[in-house]
């Protein structure tokens, strides 16, 4: 279960609009005055390192030739970032994932959204069981999942390729986005929507003008929540790919290939989607403040 | 009834109508599938025929059970370890992050914005045989001295080498599902009102007695989240395991994706899976029913 960007997004939010509320500090210091910030940046300290380690070393010379990242510090270069597309295999993985992760986005967010929708409002009969199925693919170990997919596959005789990953990666994202969904759906006051009505506007426009923009953050952050989950996944990906490059997939089988070391353009490449997904983030929690 | 009504009635199921066939046909029938594919015998030359074959449960527990037990332990002690580890946290940013929290949270999620892979590769990178940290202590001739303690406690193997033990495969779990494992705690400390701790030290409690009786059952629904959370997805992870163990570190779904994919033992792999998922999954709706609440389990799917 990889988490990522969209929940952040969602968790920032929630942090935002709680930000306002006073808190006695004085009152709760349990832990020393030093204690705990100091424990606190030494844990951010430690879930930074291996994000430092990968941005510096992207910047390294190699040595000797071999086109793999050196440990020993040979001197600063950009040109992996020149050549971040010199590689066909990696650069048509990241292609892949690229499209995997679009294409899963907006199907997830369709489906998910609808589910959403239904979820927070109505008490329709057997919502409980939909309750239990989204729960039960929330939970279920990806290793399992990633497996039974293939059981069906194999069943059934379909050829592995682009088309499995894609159901592959809608099925475990879409959960996310109708939960996200269901808890905006929720906490959107039924009010609104029947003044809307009692004003004349019939269910398009009262859906698209009052209940969509309501939940709207809750659906943006639920497909961002499925994009970064589909562009990491490595363990259900694995299972169901056949002969389909996919960016994880790649990095894993360069490593290997290479004893344990990574090509240079890997540490270049994470660098810059880390870089891309932190300014798509930030300016998301930005556009969500504004906006509330 | 009138047609108003009949459509009201009808509209949420048409809404989770797709979605649920998606996950009914990509999720549900698979796990059927993958049950059915269990009990079947032959060969991947001559195709897998179903016979019931239910043989091949016991014989998948007597070849890997000691694979699925050390999952299961690694997934404790990790989950232990992120609970300690976390708390302090979730407590520092919900009661001392003032302004600061949601940039405080942010910096704990960096990591999500580096692909899981690598992420532990960077491990490796650093704690490997020719890793940084080997390089840098080594210049400083530090090395022999903290191998002989770290020896002692067990947290480098006998010839030097920081990846390939226990400790290292805990250490990536840890590092890789610590936040998940904070934002539940976070969430739930968050919600307790300051109200009360004035109230409290009102009533003269200590600031230590607030915390144990106020402050700390309040955030129980979020540690019963955290560890929902945490403890499925680190037992059945094998990424971590694969990169930083050796040998003796193998968890059950590194077992699984080879019997799977590169012995094509395909009975014997779902047989694995079968069975890792149902002590996950039991335990985790014991653990709900018996320890938490509905809360709980609606915290952990938000």
């Amino acid at each position: 279960m990889t988490t990522s960007m969209g929940g952040a997004v969602e968790t920032l939010k929630h942090a935002t609009e709680l930000d306002n509320r006073p808190v006695d500090s004085k009152r709760s210091k349990v832990g020393g005055k030093w204690l705990l910030p100091l424990w606190g940046w030494l844990v951010i300290l430690w879930l930074i390192a291996p994000i430092v380690v990968m941005i510096v070393f992207s910047f390294n010379q190699t040595r000797g030739g071999k086109a793999v990242v050196d440990t020993h510090w040979n001197g600063f270069t950009v040109k992996w970032y020149t050549r971040l597309f010199d590689t066909p295999d990696l650069t048509e993985a990241f292609r892949n994932s690229l499209y995997i992760a679009l294409l899963t986005t907006a199907i997830a967010m369709v489906l998910g959204t609808l589910m959403g929708l239904a979820m927070g409002r109505s008490k329709f009969r057997g919502i409980g069981s939909v309750n239990l199925l989204l729960f039960a693919n929330i939970a279920a170990p990806e290793v399992v999942l990633g497996a039974a997919l293939l059981s069906l596959f194999l069943t059934l005789d379909i050829p592995l390729g682009f088309v499995t990953i894609l159901l592959a990666h809608v099925m475990f994202s879409l959960a996310y986005v109708a939960v996200t969904v269901r808890a905006r759906m929720a906490g959107l006051d039924p009010a609104l929507e029947e003044a809307a009505h009692d004003l004349g506007a019939g269910h398009l426009v009262t859906f698209f003008r009052v209940t969509l923009p309501g939940i709207m953050p809750g659906v943006v952050s639920g497909g961002l929540l499925a994009f970064a989950m589909s562009i990491d996944d490595y363990i259900i990906t694995s299972f169901n790919s056949g002969n389909t490059q996919m960016f994880p997939l790649w990095v894993w089988g360069a490593y290997e290939r290479n004893a344990g070391q990574l090509p240079p353009q890997v540490y270049a490449m994470g660098s810059v989607i880390f870089v891309v997904g932190v300014l798509i983030a930030v300016s998301s929690a930005v556009w969500n403040r504004r906006a509330s | 009834m009138s047609a108003r009504s009949i459509r009201n009635k009808l509209a949420p199921y048409a809404l989770v109508f797709p979605g649920w066939v998606w996950l009914m046909i990509f999720f549900v029938v698979p796990i059927v599938a993958m049950l059915s594919v269990s009990t079947m015998t032959g060969n991947d030359l001559e195709g897998f025929k179903q016979t019931w074959h239910l043989g091949t449960y016991a014989d998948a527990w007597n070849q890997f059970h000691d694979r699925i037990i050390r999952s299961l332990i690694y997934g404790i002690v990790a989950t232990a370890i992120c609970l300690l580890i976390g708390y302090p946290v979730a407590y520092w940013i919900a009661f001392r992050g003032g302004k600061y929290k949601s940039s405080l949270l942010f910096l704990l999620l960096l990591p999500f914005f580096v692909s899981f892979v690598i992420r532990t590769l960077s491990w490796q990178f650093m704690l490997g045989d020719s890793g940084l940290i080997h390089g840098a202590l080594h210049g400083i001739h530090v090395e022999h001295g903290l191998f002989t303690v770290l020896r002692a406690l067990n947290l480098a193997d006998t010839d030097g080498q920081y990846t390939q033990t226990n400790m290292a495969v805990i250490g990536g779990l840890v590092y890789n599902f610590l936040p998940f494992a904070i934002l539940p705690i976070y969430v739930s400390l968050e919600r307790v009102q300051p109200v009360l701790l004035e109230a409290s030290a009102d009533l003269y409690a200590s600031k230590t007695l607030a915390f144990l009786k106020v402050v700390f059952p309040l955030s129980i629904p979020g540690l019963f989240a955290s560890v929902l959370l945490t403890f499925v997805p680190v037992a059945s992870d094998y990424v971590d395991a694969q990169i930083l163990g050796g040998t003796h570190q193998t968890m059950i779904g590194t077992v699984i994706d080879t019997q799977y994919i590169t012995d094509l033992q395909y009975p014997t792999a779902a047989a694995l899976s079968f069975i890792l998922m149902a002590i996950l999954l039991i335990g985790v709706f014991v653990y709900a029913r018996v320890l938490g609440t509905e809360d709980a389990l609606e915290m952990a799917a938000a």
